[in-house]
């Protein structure tokens, strides 16, 4: 089936079940509450018949508060809220990793959803060997997991990140320690249940694991896509989502999805793109286009949103619950906001973390926010003869020390670059990070 | 009222950090006695005379802060009790030995370069400091509170300040000075002006002669002593119908309280002016408290050193060290250390101004509470020159932020064992890219291995000491490189 077959007949089928809210065709904009029986659209997994929701729950981006000792813990409360809600709303998919959210992600998640069957959700976590790859570190990483998770089996199981590096590297994570061959072995003994690895990074090292296919039969990829990464992946670090997609579906592989909404940066962005958004369809929000347009695709099993509060999972849920694939000219036009957004002057940063932390203390991902915030807010200074120059220079540098601690701000960025090869977008931290602290010192010195 | 407005004026000229007022109201601090002295302002001098000549010492109840502000006491404590407390003083005689005794060794201190102890005494110091060390924390917090809220509603209308004791020994000094004054002002009124004050002191030789004058008229005069005990200054003998001009402060209350149109404020040059008896009493006890307290200093808070770690996704990053400096950093258009703490005042206006972080008052005895720079917190900004605009005292002359790329106030050097090159293997650079003198360049760590990692190297000529490379040194707490001052600053404009 192509992707416009798919779309037809699951048009067909949406339509059937809009059917009951056609009169009330604002239903996004409705108070929440009135969706108890609203379940996320599932997809069939063909390899082995698994049904999984559409909607993902990503757990890299729950919240934190400060706990008595000072350091940030997950927020377990939330946590247990949230996951009540997505799974009485039919999202079956948590994706987790031992690296996330300080390595507490895992054990929060197993905690909240071991209240539920087992048999009603499917756990997908990482071998995050990012720092120590001795196999010692690496089979006690993915023991671990099982002892967090409170489970005697995983469902979906990745080698993450792999990519950047190339090959090399992911043959010394997975290959010289013996982990894909203790991998491949715990799913024959069906502790695993499907393989798979996360990919960020080039052209040539994705082929280089497509042909590992043959040999390991990956059940399952995830992959980053979007509707901005489909065709402007920020080439030749990294590969555009519409290559990835093609050869995996032409192996027939299921995919999981990342970054749908680039941490956000397609829900919250500049307000040329958001305002054609907004105009095309005033009663959806920004974020949904993204999501319909990852769920347009049939290769897609599911798609992954870390969700932080409550509203935004109200409105996921609302968005796959009543799912409307994009048509082929809804796709043309979202191709055109890409290249739109592709011309804005932000950094590529999703606020993953992985960076995190810096040796020296710089807080990466709250400099290139706070930058493409006011990027996006068209907060940026361009010369000081400007008009507003003056309220813009005072903006920008009051929000930037409300936002980043001054020691931890971009001019203290010793370019040690020891963060470049932590970054699944391959974004050249330093010297963006020196992009942004120039602006700042233009702006202070009033040079600018 | 006159008064009121030019305290509150003051204040806020120590006050403000956004360096609007200081275009307004900066003139006050220049034409304060002992900085207009010390910058050799002669038209500001000349003019102080001539008023006192002609007015009395109207400077010390209208120009003076910490005059205006034990007035301010005074009148409160009055408050309380209304009649009673207004008219709560009692005639005294002058403690001459102890004011003249203090004056001479004022001047002797002056023209030695005892800075300490001139720096104590002065009246515009003394209060300038007591507004940086003591209002200032508490205006900047109320602004935080401001900035929070502010922050809250998405507005740009308040930002943050930080709030640091800059100096330890200096904040214990200038609370005992503030305690001092509150309790002498709340008893006595003007006892410090009349007794300690040099500057107060200086102007009475001018003021015994002064043309107008409040006097008495013993015919009119009932002796119902109102006016002696409504004398703030204690300087009415109502027994001999005399005032003794030298300390009278020309508050003009004694007009306000007679009854019978005994006294008034006319031109009476060339009477005699009032007897004065030689003084008996005994030294004031808040003076030896006052003076002593230099000796209360003791070292400053010593900063727990932690290792570097990681906490809540950040590392931990440790507090800087003040690096020993084999010669002290005074500020861009000092001229050298020696010319700058000749001129200065230790009022802390620059040290209040400093936008950077970078000023602050010395904890040694011979610059005690006077301004140096350090480089822990901030480094001197290429475009300011707050420090230099706002100097009453000629201590830093004013420069533009063209002429301060010319000045070279220091050196920098590298302490290559510490740098993180060397202990962290990792390549930074960090000091050369922030350079605005482009006075560091990387070279080589193997001088034969053009690809080995890079080491700062300073060019020495270049330098100009502004200690951009020491504050954004990564190594932790102490820098791997760091500025030592000039002791003459070269000026190549």
């Amino acid at each position: 089936m192509d992707r416009r077959q798919f779309i037809k007949t699951t048009v067909a089928g949406a339509g059937a079940l809009a059917a009951s809210s056609a009169a009330t065709p604002l239903k996004a904009a409705e108070p929440a509450g009135d969706d108890k029986d609203l379940r996320v659209i599932q997809r069939t997994n063909a390899k082995n018949g698994d049904k999984v929701s559409l909607l993902g729950f990503g757990c890299m981006r729950w919240p934190m508060k400060k706990g008595d000792d000072g350091r940030d813990h997950i927020d377990q409360e939330i946590v247990n809220s949230l996951v009540d809600y997505a799974w009485n709303h039919g999202v079956n998919y948590y994706d987790t990793s031992p690296a996330y959210l300080q390595g507490q992600s895992e054990a929060a998640l197993g905690e909240a959803i071991s209240r539920y069957p087992r048999d009603s959700y499917y756990l997908a976590t990482k071998l995050s060997n990012f720092g120590d790859a001795s196999e010692k570190a690496s089979l006690k990483m993915y023991r671990d997991s099982f002892v967090n998770l409170r489970t005697d089996y995983i469902d979906y199981y990745l080698l993450h990140s792999i990519g950047g590096g190339g090959y090399p590297m992911y043959k010394k994570r997975y290959e010289d320690n013996h982990m894909t061959e203790f991998l491949l072995k715990e799913r024959e003994a069906g502790r695993i249940r499907n393989l798979g690895f996360s990919f960020h990074g080039p052209h040539d090292a994705f082929d280089e694991f497509m042909k590992l296919h043959d040999k390991y039969h990956w059940d399952f990829v995830q992959i980053e896509m979007n509707y901005l990464d489909w065709r402007h992946a920020k080439e030749p670090r990294n590969t555009n989502a519409e290559y990835l997609y093609e050869e995996l579906e032409k192996r027939g592989i299921p995919m999981v999805i990342m970054e749908p909404l680039l941490g956000g940066r397609l829900a919250k962005m500049a307000e040329g793109p958001a305002s054609k958004l907004q105009e095309r369809d005033p009663s959806r929000s920004i974020a949904s286009w993204a999501f319909r347009f990852v769920g347009s695709y049939p290769g897609v099993l599911c798609a992954l949103s870390g969700m932080t509060n409550m509203e935004v999972l109200k409105e996921n849920v609302q968005t796959f619950g009543d799912f409307k694939p994009l048509t082929e000219e809804e796709i043309e036009f979202l191709m055109e906001i890409a290249i739109l957004l592709d011309s804005y002057p932000t950094v590529p940063c999703n606020d993953c973390k992985y960076c995190m932390p810096c040796p020296y203390g710089i807080d990466i991902p709250g400099i290139f926010l706070h930058y493409n915030e006011m990027v996006n807010t068209g907060q940026i200074a361009t010369s000081r003869e400007q008009k507003d120059y003056q309220k813009l220079r005072r903006r920008y540098l009051i929000s930037y020390d409300r936002a980043v601690e001054s020691l931890r701000q971009a001019d203290h960025c010793i370019h040690c670059g020891t963060c470049i090869s932590h970054c699944p977008q391959s974004i050249q931290i330093p010297r963006e990070l020196q992009r942004v602290g120039d602006y700042v010192e233009k702006l202070r010195s009033g040079e600018l | 009222m006159l008064g009121a407005v030019v305290l509150l004026a003051i204040t806020l000229l120590f006050l403000d950090f956004t360096g609007i007022l200081h275009h307004w109201l900066g003139w006050l601090a220049k034409i304060q006695l002992l900085p207009a002295i010390l910058a050799l302002n002669l038209a500001v001098i000349v003019a102080l005379v001539l008023i006192t000549l002609l007015f009395g010492r109207v400077y010390c109840s209208v120009i003076c802060p910490l005059g205006i502000f034990q007035d301010m006491v005074s009148w409160l404590s009055g408050l309380r009790n209304k009649r009673r407390a207004r008219l709560r003083f009692t005639s005294s005689k002058e403690v001459k030995w102890l004011r003249y005794g203090v004056w001479v060794l004022f001047v002797a201190a002056l023209v030695a370069g005892v800075s300490a102890f001139v720096s104590l005494l002065a009246p515009y110091s003394a209060y300038g400091r007591i507004v940086t060390n003591l209002f200032q924390p508490v205006y900047r917090w109320v602004n935080n509170l401001f900035a929070l809220l502010s922050e809250r509603a998405g507005s740009y209308a308040f930002y943050e300040k930080s709030v640091w004791l800059k100096s330890l020994p200096t904040f214990i000094v200038t609370a005992v000075t503030f305690v001092l004054l509150i309790v002498l002002a709340w008893k006595n009124g003007r006892t410090y002006c009349n007794t300690v004050c040099p500057v107060g002191t200086t102007l009475s030789f001018f003021s015994r002669f002064a043309m107008f004058r409040p006097v008495i008229d013993a015919d009119k005069c009932k002796n119902c002593k109102l006016c002696e005990r409504g004398c703030k200054a204690s300087c009415i003998d109502i027994s001999s119908h005399s005032i003794d001009y030298s300390r009278c402060v020309d508050c003009f209350n004694c007009l306000e309280e007679c009854k019978f149109d005994a006294l008034h404020y006319k031109f009476a040059w060339g009477r005699k002016k009032a007897q004065t008896i030689p003084a008996e009493e005994a030294a004031d006890p808040g003076r030896r408290a006052f003076m002593t307290a230099g000796a209360m200093l003791a070292g400053s808070l010593a900063l727990k050193a932690q290792e570097k770690k990681v906490d809540g996704g950040f590392a931990f990053i440790e507090d800087k060290k003040e690096p020993e400096r084999s010669t002290v950093l005074v500020p861009f258009g000092a001229g050298s250390v020696k010319r700058f703490y000749d001129h200065c005042t230790a009022c802390g206006l620059c040290i209040s101004q400093c936008p950077n972080r970078v000023l602050r008052p010395s904890d040694k005895l011979e610059n005690l509470m006077e301004p140096y720079m350090s480089f822990e917190a901030g480094y001197c900004r290429p475009e300011c020159t707050v420090c230099s605009q706002v100097c009453p005292a000629g201590a830093i002359l004013p420069i533009t932020p063209e002429e301060k790329t010319q000045i070279h106030i220091g050196i920098a050097t590298v302490d290559y064992d510490l740098c993180v090159v060397n202990t962290d293997g990792v390549s930074c650079g960090n000091c050369a890219r922030h350079c605005p003198a482009g006075a560091i360049r990387m070279v080589p760590k193997e001088p034969d291995n053009p690809e080995s990692l890079r080491i700062p190297s300073v060019d020495k000529e270049a330098c100009i000491g502004c200690g951009a490379c020491e504050n954004l040194c990564p190594a932790r707490p102490y820098s791997a490189i760091h500025v030592d001052g000039r002791e003459v600053h070269t000026d190549n404009r």
